[in-house]
């Protein structure tokens, strides 16, 4: 079956094997990129809107630090002025990272949540991202009134049966997140 | 060998899953569900049969001090090619399966077929035996990941019919070796049998 090797057909081998599937991929990589950079901002634009309220116009990615990491937010502004942020926060879950994109009005409320990327057990910790009256409680959530701690840990969130340590960290995530937004003095409520 | 037991031999003979025990990772981190073992079976069996054809192609040129270099290289560009079309037009499978689709490449199953088979082999035939191969273990996945999600979420394909958690044990990785271990008996009882 196979050729008698020696140097000069083995470095033409491997070489045209390489020239010939780079010369592929990089064909439908062009090929797949407007696609994949369409569904990329779309879902971007889908986390963000889901996260703010409706109306007024939203401002291109910006940076900033959140829990210690370079992160970024958007700025929703109506009739000139900011009227609510989504902050992109990352923290490490059970399984990872978990990454969540944290809405919060100009008053310091949180108006709701939603996960980016998580590695989270499924059936477990996943269920942060299905489990309604975990997911619900998010809406209004005023740091300024409430503790932003699990039950577990004297605050006031519910976390997930069976799965505090998701909950915890999701609850930092959020945290992480208004305190960003403080540090930056988008909050005007103190 | 006739071309059709070509096809049929990976279902039970060679099933890759419960007899030859290959490509267990893949196997185990993914049938977290029917679905997700449907998908991650499919995603093998593109790739398997595109880099059988191609191997048993450049087979009799490759010359054999770098023939596994080049193997992995044309696996590694299916697989690459795969991630790139999946990310594009399914974006929905890629967010479950993403993680698992690179872990193609060093799938036991795929550089198996191509040293096993596919170098000695013409490309049609390769491809008959890539089919089936990639056909038995999409089968095994699909079974594997069904009784995992009726035992640990009690659903099917995400139809629930029983409300409330299951055994969640069965959704992480100790249930995942439990049931193949019980599903590996039941078929080396009952179908592998002589």
């Amino acid at each position: 079956m196979a050729v008698q090797s020696n140097l000069k057909n083995m470095f033409v081998c491997l070489f045209g094997t390489c020239l010939v599937c780079s010369a592929l991929l990089a064909g439908v990589y062009a090929m797949t990129k407007a696609p994949i950079d369409a569904t990329n901002a779309r879902l971007l634009k889908e986390a963000v809107g889901a996260v703010l309220p409706e109306g007024g116009e939203l401002s291109d990615a910006q940076t900033l630090e959140v829990g210690g990491q370079p992160s970024e937010y958007y700025v929703l502004n109506q009739d000139g002025t900011p009227a609510a942020y989504a902050v992109k926060s990352t923290v490490v879950g059970f399984g990872g990272p978990l990454t969540l994109m944290v809405g919060v009005t100009a008053d310091g409320t949180v108006y709701n949540t939603s996960v980016l990327s998580h590695s989270e057990t499924p059936g477990l910790g996943a269920k942060c991202t299905t489990d309604e009256k975990f997911m619900a409680q998010w809406k209004g959530f005023n740091p300024a009134e409430k503790i932003l701690k699990v039950k577990k840990d004297n605050g006031d969130v519910d976390a997930i049966t069976a799965s505090t340590i998701t909950s915890r960290a999701y609850t930092l995530a959020v945290e992480n997140a208004v305190n960003a937004l403080k540090s930056i003095g988008g909050l005007n409520n103190d | 060998m006739t071309k059709l037991q070509l096809i049929t031999k990976g279902f039970v003979k060679d099933n890759p899953t419960f007899v030859l025990l290959l490509g267990m990772c893949p196997t185990l981190a993914t049938t977290t569900s029917a679905i997700n073992g449907l998908s991650m079976g499919l995603a093998t069996l593109f790739v398997l049969v595109l880099a059988n054809m191609a191997i048993s192609a450049v087979a009799p040129v490759v010359p054999d001090k770098v023939h596994i270099p080049v193997y992995i290289v044309i696996i590694a560009t299916f697989v690459t090619l795969l991630q790139l079309l999946m990310q594009a037009f399914v974006p929905d499978i890629y967010a479950t399966l993403g993680l698992f689709i690179p872990l193609i490449v060093v799938n036991c199953i795929v550089l198996g077929r191509a040293e096993a088979f596919a170098n000695k082999n013409t490309v049609l035939d390769s491809a008959l035996d890539g089919l089936g191969v990639g056909l038995g273990f999409t089968c095994s996945l699909t079974v594997l990941g069904i009784v995992r999600e009726i035992l640990g979420s009690g659903s099917v394909f995400g139809w629930k019919f029983i409300s409330g958690d299951g055994m969640l044990a069965f959704v992480m990785a100790p249930g995942a070796f439990l049931a193949l271990g019980y599903l590996m008996v039941l078929f080396n009882k009952f179908v592998a049998k002589k």
